[in-house]
């Protein structure tokens, strides 16, 4: 049976005491997006800044737990200086270190980050810290902890990827 | 006589099992409570020896199937203090109950502008109905506040009663534990001519439940959480009111006659029982009714009072930084505790307490206008039942030092 070791992790605790990029950003030029957790009242609130096609800035408000709160920051770290084509890279890759036990109907992937048309092009990317949140997936009621702010984040990229052509 | 939970305790076998090696200590009751053995065989026996649907066959089983479930109505109906066993009517839980009166009567004698009165500590299961019904025909809500100290704000009761058809109210807060004056908000609803609807999912397992001295209009129960099975639960109602209702579900089982230009709905209660409905469940919550019935409701509530107050001290006493929501008075709530601690997440909290074997809550409980109200997103719970002790109690306030030591 998994340990509190697996899940809390050094680095975990860090990022959710001192959680990296908090704050807001003008609308605009820059664009919010908010996720829910419905299960546990969970919910972040991203401010995207995109200079053409690059991530410029992230900031990132809401309350949460340290799984979901640890998650958000490291992501903001992840993807902050990064083209769209990595930001969703980096959410399909940590997507699916999530769902490494998750059963899968048709071998489809359950992100909203299906429809993002640019999987032919992959690009390479690399966790980092992130593979700390590795143990999340011991815990199957935290991975939505875990997953919500990279939801919200496919959820704003696809809406300015909508309104950008 | 006084509650012994060191006897009682053996009678709940799942009360045995380890997690993390450690003796599983359960304080979830107010979301649903473990099951003693003579609920789990009175349904295997059930199964094993009974079973056939009710209300259709003349043949043996099918009679001491029918007998057996609506012997679990009479149960029920005595339990609450009905007048009449027709006033009880079968749901799943008291979400169904509570949607059933909105959707048959509410539908029938609501239109816009008719105020029904809810409060701001409701589960979404009294909210969500009521916000679907001024959606689709403009009903006005109104709603009583919550107080600082966790209790009703009954300041402006008549000014909001003013002109309204209905109050819903919960018995007891599944959150701050509050225990509301049901009988002082049903006469003041009555004077202002509306109905009363009450949530007794957190009443009826915990302290005796009579409706007629309670002076309401309807009542839900459900069964999971007073020891019973999950799937079943309760609506008891006036029989005026039930006989004035039209049918919620259409089927089979509701009707005295179907004809291909219309039917004929049954008689209360099975008007509004459509389809073959949970036989097992009903003689599983029959089975926990006999057996909280014998401990006796009275000496249930002073044990969990009693374990309340414990526990309220122990936990303040030990984590001056805790915050109690709720009336902090034992007399006036239920045993059930919300807490937030230091800024700790109450999910960081829970998967902490896992790791020591105690089980509570995290979350908004479905009470999501509350948490607002209390200016929190989420508070870690414990609730108390039949089969919980001061061990118990020692258990959740030692492990809590795990949480301080990580996150505080």
């Amino acid at each position: 049976m998994p340990g509190l070791e697996d899940l809390y992790r050094e680095i975990i605790l860090d990022h959710y005491r001192n959680p990296r990029n908090r704050g807001e950003l003008p609308i605009p030029p820059a664009y919010a997006e908010t996720g829910f957790n419905p299960l546990c009242g969970d919910e972040i609130t991203l401010y995207l800044q995109l200079n053409g096609d690059c991530v410029d800035d992230i900031k990132l408000t809401g309350q949460g737990c340290s799984i979901s709160q640890s998650s958000a920051s490291m992501m903001s770290m992840a993807v902050k200086g990064k083209s769209m084509a990595e930001a969703r890279a980096t959410i399909r890759k940590f997507k699916a270190m999530m769902s490494i036990h998750e059963q899968r109907l048709d071998g489809a992937d359950d992100g909203s980050d299906d429809d993002s048309g640019d999987s032919e092009d992959e690009v390479e990317v690399s966790l980092g810290d992130l593979e700390a949140l590795q143990g999340v997936v011991k815990f199957p009621v935290r991975i939505k902890c875990a997953t919500l702010s990279w939801n919200t984040l496919a959820q704003a990229l696809d809406h300015l990827s909508a309104v950008q052509p | 006589m006084a509650l012994d939970p060191t006897v009682i305790k053996k009678d709940f076998p799942i009360l045995d099992r380890l997690v993390h090696g450690k003796r599983m200590v359960y304080l979830d009751s107010a979301s649903s409570s473990q099951k003693p053995t003579a609920v789990i065989e009175a349904m295997s026996r059930y199964y094993e020896t009974t079973h056939a649907n009710v209300h259709r066959g003349v043949y043996t089983i099918a009679e001491e199937a029918t007998g057996l479930f609506e012997a679990g109505r009479a149960s029920v109906a005595k339990f609450v203090g009905a007048a009449d066993t027709s006033e009880v009517v079968f749901t799943k839980n008291v979400t169904e109950a509570i949607n059933l009166v909105a959707y048959s009567w509410g539908r029938r004698y609501l239109n816009a502008g008719d105020v029904v009165v809810l409060t701001e500590m409701e589960h979404h299961s009294n909210l969500v109905p009521w916000l679907a019904l001024r959606a689709e025909r403009g009903i006005e809500l109104r709603y009583l506040r919550v107080t600082d100290d966790g209790l009703l704000d009954l300041s402006n009761l008549e000014e909001t009663l003013d002109q309204a058809k209905l109050l819903g109210v919960t018995a007891v807060s599944n959150v701050l534990g509050t225990i509301n004056p049901i009988r002082l908000l049903a006469d003041a609803a009555h004077s202002a001519g509306a109905l009363v609807l009450v949530d007794g999912a957190q009443l009826a397992p915990h302290l005796p439940t009579d409706v007629r001295a309670l002076g309401v209009d309807f009542f839900g129960l459900t069964g999971h959480k007073m020891l019973g099975p999950t799937g079943i639960g309760a609506l008891w109602a006036r029989a005026e009111l039930l006989e004035a209702m039209p049918p919620f579900l259409g089927g089979g089982e509701m009707i005295r006659d179907v004809r291909l230009d219309g039917f004929t709905p049954n008689d209360i209660p099975w008007k509004f029982e459509a389809g073959t409905p949970p036989i097992a469940e009903v003689v599983g919550l029959s089975a926990a009714i006999d057996y909280l019935t014998a401990i006796g409701l009275s000496a249930v509530r002073d044990h969990e009072r009693d374990l309340t107050a414990y526990a309220l001290t122990a936990l303040q006493d030990r984590y001056p930084d805790l915050v109690v929501h709720g009336p902090l008075d034992p007399s006036l709530r239920g045993g059930v505790i919300s807490f937030n601690y230091k800024d700790v997440h109450p999910h960081d909290l829970s998967q902490v307490l896992d790791e020591s074997g105690v089980c509570v809550r995290a979350g908004h409980h479905c009470a999501k206008p509350l948490m607002r109200r209390l200016g929190v997103g989420a508070t870690a719970r414990a609730s108390f039942s039949v089969y919980n002790d001061g061990a118990d109690v020692d258990a959740l306030v030692d492990a809590l030092a795990t949480a301080d030591r990580l996150f505080a």
